[in-house]
Order: C-alpha cells, then structure tokens, then sequence
C-alpha cells in the first residue's frame, strides 16, 4: 500500500526541556520521525522549546517553533500552519497530554487535523486506569486489583477483594510522603489513618502489592493491516516495587521459557488491538509471580518511550522511524530494515548478544532526599553496554556510569567492607542507588544466593552471575599478576573485568595489565549490532566490544575523527553535549571526513546508528577507548564536545600518543589548573576574584581571611557546581571542608571571594587560532551565586552598557588567543560596579552551546568542528559578530518534584535537569514564553505572596508596587509586610506556620495564593521559609526565589498586559 | 573439559565441554530463537544435525516436564556461546547439562558462536564434527568430511514410532485406534515422520482424536482407520531421501483433507510431481515473516528447515501458492487447487516460537467439516 498522499502537512509536537522520565530519548525519536517523514516528501511543522535538541535544528523541520508546549500554543501554530495532521506519539508524555488539551479544546476538529497513530479515544484507554482495567478484563488479562477509599472502615473493606499485601498510597501529600505497604488488617488500619491525615483530601489508593514480582516490558508495533510484531522483550532485574526507569534492565528476557516469553507476546498483541492503537509502537509492562508464573498487566503506552529507544538501541530496529512511516499509512513488509537491507521491518529482532541498561543517579545533589528507589522514577539518565555475556555487559554498563567505579567492585572505591551487616541487609531490602555495590559486600562476604534472593527478590539467575564474578575475582587474586595466563586472562576479560580492577587484585597498575594484555595477544574484537544474529549481511557499522574469536570491523583508510561522547545524562551534563557531539559528526559528514563515534548513552541521537560513519556503543574509559583508537587509528580524536567525561581522557590520551584535535590539552589544564590560570589572567591584564586554592581546613580558612567573606567554595576538577557552596563564616568553611566529597577527593579545594550582587555572564566563542569571533554573550537573570545552569539567562544581554559589552568582548578575544583556542571556548564573567572580573573559562563546547546557536542561528558546533579541522573562520563565512535583532531567554528546569523534603531554593550547586529557550520580538514576552515551557502558570490576578529576606527588602519594594499597578494583591509575612507598610505599599500580613493559624499554608490550599515569591539566606534557615516554597512547588504555584527573578517575571506581565503571545518559527528569524 | 569443532571446510572452533567426554558428527546449523532450546532440542527434525544456538546464554531457565516436544534429545550435540549452570525458573526440574547427559549428547560452551553462524551463512551448511576425545584439528577435519551428510539419507526412520499410537492432552498412549482422553470430533492420522508434541496437542485441543501411524504405514491402511483428515509431520533430512512416503501421499490424494507441515509439505511438494532443493543455510528460528497471500495477513513464525519446494517445479495448474517468505521470497505454503490438501513450510504449531499461524490448524478442522 502506497503512502498517504492526502495530507501534506504534518505536526508534531516534541517533549520539551530534559526531566526526569523525559530526556534524550524524545530527541532521539523526534529526530528519526522528521527525517522519516521528510524522506517521503511530507511537509514537517515541529513545536518544541527545547533548544538543546536535534530535532528543533532549523534544517531538520520544515517549520520549527520553539514555543512552549502547552495545547494554546499549539493551537496558535495549528491556526498559523494549518496541518493536515498531527502525529502526538513521539513527544513523550508531554507529547500526548499536549494533543489531548488541543482536541479537548476543539482545534483539531475546528481546523480539520486529524490525529495520527492514536486517536484520542485511544489514548484515553491506555492512559485512563479504570477504561484500561476494563479492557484487560474484556480480554482475559488480569491487573493488580485496587480502590480509592477516603475512610478506614472502607479500606478494610476494599482488602477483601485487594487482597494482601496491599500498597497503601494517599493522594495528594505535601511533599508526595506517606503510605507504604501493610501485611495484615492492624498494618492497613496504621498506614490507613495516619495517610487519611495526611492527604490534602483524605483519600488513599489500595493496590494489591506485587512485591517480589518479576517485571518484563515488551516494545510491540502494530500496522494498519493489523500486522503486529514485538521488537525486544525486556527483564527488569529488579523486581517490582523499582520504577522501570530506576531499573537495570537486560535484553531480551533471560529467565523466561519460551512458552512463559509466547504468553506474554500473545498478550502484547491482544492489548495492542484491544486498546486500539492504529499504528506505531507501544510498550506493554507484565509482572511475573515467580512462584506460579501468574501474569498481570501493569501497563501500556501507547506512544514510542523511553523503553522503545532503549529496544532500538538494543536491537538496531529504529523504532521511531517505523512508527511514523506506518503513520503515514506504510505497512511493516513495506519498509526495509536498513541494517540487512534485503528484508524489512516485519518481522522480529534476534539479538546475540546482552544489552544490560543501568539508571544514573544523582542523589548526591539532593542531600535532603533519601536514597531510596520506589514507584516514581528519580534517575535522570542512564547507560547501555553490549556484551556477549551478562557478565561482561553488566561490568561494562558499571564502569559507563560515570561514577568513578570500573566495574563490579574491585577498583579500590568507596569499599563498604566495613559496613555491619545489620545496615547491609537494610540495603539491601530497600532498594536504593547503591544496592548493586551493597550486594557486591554481600557475595564477597559469602552470603548465598537463596538469602541474598530473599532480601531484594532479584532473581536468583542474576545473582548467581554475580556471585561468579565474585568468584572470578577470588581467582584472580589467587592467581596474582604471575598466574595470568593467556587463557585465564581471556576469561576474565569475557567476564568483563577491566584492566584496572585485573591491576587493583593483583597489585599491579593499569598499564601493567594492559602490556601483558597486548604481549598475549588479548585485545578485544568488534561485533556487530544487526538485528537478525547474523543471519544476514549488515551493512550498519554498529559495533560493541567483547573478547571472542571472530572481528567484525571494517577499518577502512580513508580520513578519520572520532568523537568521544558524554555518557549518561546527569545533572550538569546532558542532551547539550550530545548535541555538541552529533554536530561534530555532522560536520565531518559535511567535510568527507569518515565519523566515529564512541559513546554509551541509549537515550541519545549520537548513538543511532545513522548519526555517524560508524558507531562504538562503549564505555567511555582510557582502556575501552584506546582499544577502539588502536583498532580504528583515527586521525583524530574530539574530546572538547562531550563534556567533562571525554576531557577528563584528554590528558591520558594524549599520554598515550593520541592525536587530540582542537585545542590542546596543554590549554585545557592551563584553563583548569588554578595556578596557572591566575599567571594566565595576569599576563592578559584581567581581574579575577581573590581567591586561593586550599589543601587543609587551614589553608582554606587563612584564605576566606584573607579575601573576607562571604567565598565560595568548591572542588576543582566538577563539572555543574558539584558541592560548591557560598559561605559566610569559619564556621561555613570547616563544614565543607569535613563533608565527605572532600574528605575522599585528591584534587584540592578552591576558595574565591564572592561577589555578591553582581551581575553574571555567559560568552560562548569561537576561534580558529588567528580569529576570535564571539557567537554569543548571555546575561544571567539570577544574581551571581546561583549556578550558571540554573541560572535563566538573556541573549543578548539587556542590561549592560555597550562600553562594558565591547570590554567583554575583548577580554574574551584575548583570552582565546592566548590559550590558542581551535574549536570553543567558554567564559563565565561577573560584573560587579561596573568592574569586570573572570570567573571561569572552559577552552571547550559548554552547555549554552545549542542554545546560543538556536538564538543566533549560527551552528557554533558545527562550524568549531570545521575549524578544529582546519578550515579558517573566514572560509566559513562567519567574519562578524551576530546581531540579533529578537530577544531569547534560556530558562532552566529543575526536579524538585520528584523528591520529597527537598527545598527549591538555588545555590552554586547546579540541580536542573534541562532547559528551555522563550523567542521573541520583545524581552518581555521572551521571558513569559520561556517561564511556561518551563511550565511555570503565568499569574494574571489575584493574590502574591511576598516573603523575603532582609537584604532584598529594598529591592522588592518597587516590584510590589508594579504588582498593585498591575491590580494584583500583596499578602507578606510579618518582616516583609512591615517594611511594607512602612514604605506605603499596601499589603495584607499573613502568619507564618509558627506564627498559628489560619497561615500561609491554608491560604495555598484555600486558592488564594497565585504567586509567591520568597527568598532566604542559604538553606533552610527557618523550617517556614522551607515550607512555603515546598507548598508552592507541590500545588503547583508559580514561585520566583530571587528577587531578579521576580522582576523579570513583573516586567513579562507588564508586557503581556500590552501584547499577547505570538508564535514564530525559527527559521523566520534569519 | 577442552573440545574443539571441525568443520569440513577446515574451519576449527575451539570450547569447553559442559558434559564431559563426547564426539559427535552432523550436519551443522544454527537456530536465532532467543529462547526454546529445549523445544529445539527434542525436535526430531534435528536428526542428524549438530545445532548451535545464536543467543549466547543457553540454560537459563533449566528444562521442565511439559515442553518436551518428542521423548528425546534429537540433535548429535549442542553448541553454545555461555552456558549457564544454574537455572531459575519455577517449571525448571532439571539443568541443561543433566538433560543432555541424560542423553548422552555432548554439550559444548566458549563456541564464537557468531562467528560459527558468519561462517556457515556466508560458506553454507556443512559437516562438521565436535569431539573431546579427539583434539588434533586436522584429524577431526578428515572425520568431518568422511562423515555421512543428510543428502538423500532417510533419517525418518531412525525417528518415526515403530507402533502406532493415540494421544491424549496427557501425552502419547499405546494404542491401535483413535486414543484420545477426549474423544475428539474429527478423526485425524498423523503420519510420523519425525513429529513434534505440540501439533498433537493442539489437534487435541480443537477437537480432534488422533491416532499416530510410523511413516511407513501404507494407503490401505492408513484409509482402513476412516479418518477425517490426514496430518503429514515435519521430519528430519531430505525429502527426496524418503523412502515410500511420496507415494503413499500421492494415493492418499484427493481421498480425504490433507495438511502437511515442513517435512509434510515437502513430501506433498513431491507428491504433487514437484521438486525439493537444499537452501545455502536454512531457516531456523523464531522471527521469520511470512505472508498469508489469501488474507495478506503476516505472521511471524517458527522455522526450521534446510530443503524447500521448488515453486517453479510445480503445475500452476494444479498448485497454488498461498504463502511466501518476506525475507528471502521463497516458498512458504500451498494448496492444491483440485484436491483438499494444503502445506506450510514453517512451524505452525510454535514451541518454540509465536503462535500467530494456529490459524492453519482450524483450517484443516474447516476441511474436514
């Protein structure tokens, strides 16, 4: 069946800034959908508002609206474009919440769009509990039984047909705590009553525990002729009870007969109709009773997910490609699988090797939340590894993780063996971001497989390949660094063992290891990733690594650069760098230079398979990565896109003789080592904060002495503010320098004078060795002290005077001639009374990076590449600095939400987990856009809270008076509402929590609170600062925590009072 | 314990024996199912064969009562890239390695099994031989091209039941009529060339009573039961190499309703004036995509073969194609246009695979109404 050719234009909507359960993998799909659509001649309109995306690169889209994703603004670009159609399936949750407000709201019919893929019925069904209870029940499937109760008589009721044990979850808590799960009728009537109280509505959901079941997912597509087949089953090693996002998760299935796997596919096909969905990929969750095989449906997504670019990545079959070609009305035998080329997409991978997926954590940057893993996803990225055995994948997906571990235990960190066993166990029974280690200490101490199984529930199948590794290890050990024999090294190595733990059991080093390695002819070899285990030809250079007998790759001699990527999303790297990377690649398509590209992020558009010449899904450490260099010999390597992990190779590879392109790591540590920056700075005549760089608690406090307080302080060597901290006094200084990242840390501790109130800004430029030409200068909104990515930031600065922004300008210059800068550069600056002083510069690709381009419309990655490979600005065509004649704000996002007593006030450290761009004409409207797709409502009446510290009185007091121009009510806690008054600004004091009430908190909850702005002294000074933020973030309030914040948002609804919001395409911006 | 594989091409595989001392020789292929090894390995179809399964993690989930697919292990010996030793599954009874032992077929681990599969898919099937005993390669080369090929060999008889028998939902009983525990609707004879369990089962369970009859039984006989319908089995080998059983086929033509699958479908290929032909490697697996030409329908399903039916040997007159492989186009089913009899190539009866052909099955019911 041909494709449809009665609709032309077709809409999709994306999935906005990178949050927890939504990252990269909805670029990824998004991307793979609008080339997809375009290769069939389709006219693509795209809405998005995140800039740090592929998909929203102005030549991928027809139209690209870097709007807020909310149903009025789509239907602002529906009424603008006119669509034929609209696909919402491949925009995550966001996507299909988005296209739901649209119909509901009568747009889609108004203006004759039809819906693609999934019809809103459709949606409805999957997504509604009790529509999707009922249909599973009409076709024989069970479901976790459950019940909405608002008294305890009822529960105790409802747990009859429930059942026990039995989830006990009120609804609609402060901060989302409460509930567990009871055993027995006096359980269920504590956890009853006291979630009963604690629930804003006195309302608790019952649902039947399936504690200790096993959890599958399988990623099914369907087509219009009703054609269905499955992509990839998946097990989650941890059983239920874990957020799949928070899951290890191994491809396929490892502990299924094939009868149990037929079940399951049968099912998946039977909901797949049931439900409706027309055509593209679902997702389907199972639990498992290991007891019985007893199978219950947990779930269906109706839409390409976070799972399905996992199954992608793991399989090599392009899920979000196919989906939106069946879309358009192909069918499954009518799409060629592009890896083997002679068959198409019906019918269903078979892999030969082991993908293991494990989530990455960040809760060190939430020190107020408690490490523990539930229902609700809290891992904001995550790594894929490739293995030929669980074991090897599994050791691999370890050390991709970014966390400084090299495998499963044995490289000398973070030991727990002194752990008592009491606090072990308690590890173990709940899970937690650090549980695999805990039951690494477990195995090592001898504890057997049946109890360790008894404690998490993890399948005994799993731990047993744990437990040899442990064994292995003992061997190893045993058999020292003499005992390494050439067959004894290759098994250890098929087990996945680095060579730096092989180094740390035997008591030798890395490079010991890696010699003998090399002396007995034990190097890696390439297989690869073909969707079919080799029954047919692949054309698709997909490779992993493993230690077998038979190399894949094909090492052609043509030029070659390889890109080395970031790894797994976490806070302070993410999509931007993948974004950097994949331009890169790009580039060297552009230029005829063959692309390689290393990386082991599942969730990214650099490791589709058609991003690069070549894909290498690899952990990103010195002993993977020179196995691949020596293999592949690139003639060059990129480290300055990804991020801090593949510039944390530089100098290692470098030692090694690896030709590092761009900027030289010489530069990069003259840019990082503080000694020889401070010298650096001197020679180009430029201030830098006093500051000192400290080894011991008492060098730091002889330097917080010497600058004065307050100084900031952090460790050298992080990226996005890991611990860094402002502090006030002695007190503040012996703190930090006791907490524990320091204590265990070998880099030394920075002390800079803090410059408060000052003014903060971002430059990203670009050089080629002779020219300098700056792409963009950012200036902060929030005051400096508040981490620059966090901080939301205006292109190009709107309130610095043009003689200092020339200053800039050239200090920036100066400094990328003097670090010889091939490539990017960074630099953050402080204005602080009209005085200019360095903070930061980062010879390499920075966060801002996609932003700035999306704002100028000039590729900085792209064209740093070029230059990095020796082209000159010049013949680029980019001799001048950009002006734009719009406005763009960058706003950031943050997960505060997904973690219980966590405060949302901004500090050094950075927490957001992506961004947002708001485009305009006029800054104000460019600020508004930016604070809705951050999803921040815009108040227009009613009622602000202000409550602020004693500093920033002064400098709320204009704004309150803007607000009562502008008709709104002042409400403000005592302090505040006496200066207030004092300076004849009307107001009305509300009490505190401690002050008794009716306070503050019931005025939230009595709707009488439409903003809130509040801003206090570091953290937590009064437990009522907390709480007021805390109710404003869990009834979803707008609130501002900086008073420029505030201003800023004061002076959007001035300006939205004149004007109302207008939706532009990029591409009509230049 | 060391083991090494020889091809006849020369090719030497080096593993580990996970069974202890063993030699065997067959014809080696290779099956792309992710999970079913036990199914696999008491399919009789594998008779003569030395199977290698892609998926590197072999004995996960242990061997249980009730997917036994014949009474016995069928392959010579079983390659794998990692064998795992300790299964977990609720079914599981017993480990891989003392199934196999059980046996006395030789397991191997530690194979390159994707380079194993590279290399017969790229050079085709061919002999080989897998020995601990054995471990000078060039000596096991010579073994291996010395030894018997499946080419014309009649390895039906080697599997078929020498008594007749009936089945019930319980499993096979002795008998000379239709035994069933139920006794079912439509009386049905399966011809045994080489059968698997599940289509007895599933025959069962849509209302047939079925009585089991060796591949040799003659016309006369099998008429003399009065059956509804006819069942040909798959089997091991080449068809051509079977002896009496085209013929038997052919006077059983247009007498009653006739279903062939695999091993049946070739002989009724021949039966119909046909030719086979042997494939470079083979289909075997659980993913291939087929198409049901009369609906347009695609379903994914269970294969394992290593001969096809030659469409362009047939009489378009007299054969209709019905289904066809979407990865390679070949051959996939037929019916005939004058008398009630139709085939399929693949598996519809699954175990292990998808059960999306179980449809073929209420067609034959249909036949027989």
């Amino acid at each position: 069946m041909p494709k449809r050719t009665d609709i032309k234009k077709i809409l999709i909507i994306g999935s906005g800034p990178i949050i927890i359960s939504q990252a990269c993998e909805f670029d990824y799909s998004g991307t793979q959908a609008i080339k997809a659509l375009k290769e069939e001649g389709y006219e693509v309109v795209l809405i998005n508002s995140n800039p740090a995306t592929i998909m929203t690169d102005p030549e991928l889209a027809d139209k690209t609206y870097i709007e807020p994703i909310t149903p009025e603004m789509v239907a602002k670009v529906i009424e603008k474009e006119r669509p034929d159609a609209l696909l919402p399936t491949l925009g995550g949750q966001t996507g299909l919440n988005t296209a739901i407000g649209v119909a509901e709201m009568g747009i889609l019919e108004k203006y004759g769009v039809e819906l693609l893929a999934a019809d809103i019925k459709v949606i409805r069904k999957a997504e509604g509990r009790e529509e999707f209870r009922a249909a599973m029940k009409k076709i024989g499937l069970k479901v976790p039984e459950s019940a909405i109760v608002h008294t305890v008589k009822d529960a105790l009721a409802a747990v009859e047909q429930i059942g026990f044990p039995i989830i006990v979850r009120p609804s609609f808590t402060l901060g989302g705590t409460g509930g567990g799960v009871a055993y027995n009728m006096q359980e269920l009537e504590a956890l009853c009553t006291a979630g009963i109280d604690l629930s804003l509505n006195n309302e608790v959901m019952l649902e039947r525990s399936l504690l200790g079941w096993k959890e599958f997912e399988l990623e099914v597509m369907r087509d219009k002729n009703d054609n269905v087949v499955i992509v990839c089953p998946i097990e989650n090693m941890d059983a239920m009870g874990v957020h799949t996002g928070d899951s290890i998760t191994v491809a396929p299935a490892q502990t299924l007969t094939d009868r149990e796997y037929q079940q399951m596919r049968n099912a998946s096909i039977a909901i797949m109709r049931e439900i409706g969905v027309e055509t593209g990929g679902s997702n389907v969750q199972f639990a498992v009773n290991p007891v019985d095989g007893e199978l219950m449906v947990i779930e269906m997504n109706p839409r390409v997910s976070r799972s399905s670019a996992l199954a992608s990545k793991a399989t090599g079959f392009p899920i979000a490609k196919i989906a939106a070609k069946l879309a358009i009305g192909y069918t499954l035998d009518e799409i060629p699988n592009d890896i083997t080329r002679e068959t198409y997409a019906s019918f269903e991978p078979t892999i030969d090797y082991c993908v293991v997926k494990i989530p990455r954590w960040t809760f060190e940057k939430f020190p107020e939340a408690e490490d523990v893993l539930t229902t609700a996803m809290k891992s904001v990225g995550e790594t894929m590894a490739i293995g030929r055995t669980f074991k090897e994948a599994f050791q691999k997906g370890i050390r991709s993780l970014e966390i400084g571990r090299m495998g499963f235990g044995n490289d000398g960190k973070d030991s727990l063996a002194s752990m008592d066993e009491a606090d072990l166990e308690k590890k173990l029974v709940t899970p937690n971001s650090q549980r695999i280690f805990c039951l690494y200490e477990a195995l090592r101490r001898g504890r057997s497989v049946e109890d360790l199984h008894g404690l998490t529930y993890i399948d005994p199948w799993y731990l047993n390949n744990l437990r040899q590794l442990v064994e292995t290890e003992a061997a190893i050990v045993e058999a020292g660094f003499q005992g390494l024999t050439r067959d004894f090294l290759r098994r250890i190595k098929q087990q996945g063992f680095s060579d730096f733990q092989i180094a740390h059991l035997t008591g030798t080093t890395e490079d010991d290891i890696r010699e003998l390695r090399l002396e007995l002819g034990q190097v890696p070899v390439y297989k690869l990733v073909d969707t079919c285990a080799a029954e047919f030809e692949a054309y698709t250079p997909y490779y992993y690594s493993t230690y077998e007998m038979e190399d894949e790759s094909r090492i052609s001699s043509t030029k070659k650069v390889m890109i080395l990527g970031g790894g797994p999303n976490r806070i302070g790297q993410g999509i931007e760098f993948d974004y950097c990377c994949v331009h890169a690649s790009f580039a060297l398509k552009e230029m005829g230079i063959e692309s390689i590209m290393v990386n082991s992020n599942p969730e990214t558009v650099s490791t589709d398979y058609d991003t690069s010449d070549k894909l290498y899904f690899e952990p990103l450490t010195r002993e993977d990565v020179l196995n691949i260099i020596e293999r592949e010999k690139p003639d060059g390597v990129i480290v300055q896109f990804g991020g801090q992990t593949p510039l944390n190779l530089a100098v290692p590879l470098a030692e090694a003789r690896v030709p590092i392109v761009g900027t030289s790591p010489d530069s990069i540590d003259r840019a990082e080592d503080r000694k020889r920056f401070q010298q650096f700075l001197q020679k180009l005549n430029l201030k830098q904060p006093a500051n000192g760089t400290a080894r011991t608690m008492e060098e730091a406090l002889a330097i917080a002495e010497r600058v004065g307080y307050p100084v900031v302080v952090r460790p050298s060597y992080v990226l996005g503010g890991r611990a860094m901290r402002i502090v006030y006094n002695d007190k503040g200084i012996r703190e930090f320098m006791a907490s524990a990242i320091i204590v265990s840390s070998e880099h030394p501790v920075l002390v800079d004078k803090f410059l408060k109130d000052a003014v903060e800004i971002d430059v990203d430029a670009i050089s080629d060795g002779e020219v300098t030409i700056i792409g963009g200068i950012m200036e902060h909104i929030e005051e400096a002290g508040i981490h620059s990515g966090d901080s939301a930031c205006v292109l190009p600065p709107h309130s610095l005077s043009p003689e200092m922004i020339e200053e800039i300008k050239e200090a920036s210059k100066a400094m990328a001639q003097e670090l010889n800068v091939i490539g990017l550069m960074n630099v953050q600056f402080a204005v602080k009374d009209n005085e200019l002083y360095v903070l930061e510069v980062n010879p390499r690709a920075s966060r801002t990076i996609p932003f700035v381009s999306k704002a100028t419309g000039v590729p900085l990655a792209k064209l740093a590449t070029k230059v990095m490979m020796g082209m000159k600005l010049a013949d680029l065509g980019l001799t001048k600095e950009i002006e734009v004649s719009h406005w763009a704000v960058k706003e950031a996002v943050f997960p505060f939400d997904r973690f219980a007593n966590v405060d949302t006030l901004l500090s050094p450290e950075m927490k957001s987990t992506g961004e947002v761009m708001g485009l305009d004409s006029s800054v104000g409207i460019a600020f508004a856009k930016s604070q809705l797709a951050a999803g921040q409502k815009l108040p227009d009446k009613g009622n602000v809270l202000i409550s602020v510290r004693n500093a920033d009185k002064p400098a709320v007091l204009p704004l309150a008076q803007r607000l009562l121009n502008l008709g709104f009510s002042i409400l403000a806690t005592s302090g505040t509402a006496a200066y207030l008054t004092e300076h004849n600004v009307e107001c009305t004091m509300v009490n505190k929590i401690s002050q008794g009430r009716p306070h503050l908190l019931d005025k939230v909850q009595d709707n009488q609170i439409q903003w809130i702005i509040n801003t206090s002294l570091g953290s937590r000074t009064t437990e009522d600062s907390y709480s007021i933020r805390r109710s404003a973030l869990d009834y979803h309030l707008p609130y501002t925590t900086t008073t420029s914040g505030a201003l800023s948002m004061v002076r959007a609804l001035e300006t939205l009072r004149q004007k109302e919001i207008q939706v532009k395409a990029i591409q009509e911006y230049f | 314990m060391k083991a090494l594989v020889a091809l006849e091409d020369g090719t030497i595989f080096e593993g580990e024996s996970f069974t202890g001392a063993g030699e065997a020789s067959g014809e080696i292929v290779f099956n792309t199912g992710m999970t079913g090894y036990q199914e696999i390995l008491t399919d009789p179809s594998y008779k003569g064969q030395i199977v290698t399964m892609t998926y590197p993690l072999i004995g996960n989930y242990g061997i249980n009562q009730e997917d036994m697919e014949s009474a016995r292990i069928q392959p010579e010996a079983f390659l794998v890239k990692e064998y795992n030793a300790i299964p977990s599954n609720y079914r599981s009874t017993m480990t891989l390695a003392a199934f196999l032992q059980q046996y006395g077929v030789l397991g191997v681990e530690g194979i390159d099994t994707r380079a194993l599969t590279r290399h017969i898919r790229k050079a085709g099937a061919m002999k080989g031989v897998v020995s601990t005993k054995t471990l000078d390669p060039q000596q096991l080369v010579k073994m291996a091209q010395e030894s018997e090929g499946l080419v014309g060999r009649d390895l039906v008889r080697e599997v078929t039941c020498q008594q007749p028998y009936g089945w019930s939902e319980l499993g096979p009983r002795n008998s000379e009529g239709f035994a069933t525990a139920s006794a079912g609707t439509y009386k049905v004879v399966a011809m045994d060339y080489g059968l698997k369990y599940n289509q007895l089962r599933i025959l069962a369970e849509k209302g047939c009573a079925v009585q089991v009859v060796p591949a040799d039984a003659g016309p006369d006989s099998i008429l003399a039961l009065e059956p509804d319908g006819i069942f040909l089995s798959n089997g091991p080998g080449d068809p051509a190499g079977v002896a009496g059983v085209v013929e038997t086929v052919r006077e059983l033509l247009g007498k009653k309703p006739i279903f062939g699958i695999c091993l049946g479908h070739q002989i009724l290929g021949l039966a119909y004036g046909g030719t086979t032909y042997k494939l470079k490697f083979g289909h075997r697996g659980s993913n291939q995509p087929v198409k049901d030409l009369q609906t347009g329908r695609i379903e994914i399903t269970s294969q394992n073969h290593g001969f096809c039916v030659d469409l362009e040997s047939l009489d378009a007159d007299d054969v209709e194609l019905t289904h066809v492989n979407l990865n390679d186009g070949s051959l996939e089913g037929m019916k005939h246009r004058k008398f009630p009899a139709f085939s399929v190539q693949y598996h519809p009866e699954n175990a292990p695979g998808p059960h999306d052909s179980l449809y073929l099955f209420d067609r034959f019911i249909e036949m027989m109404k």
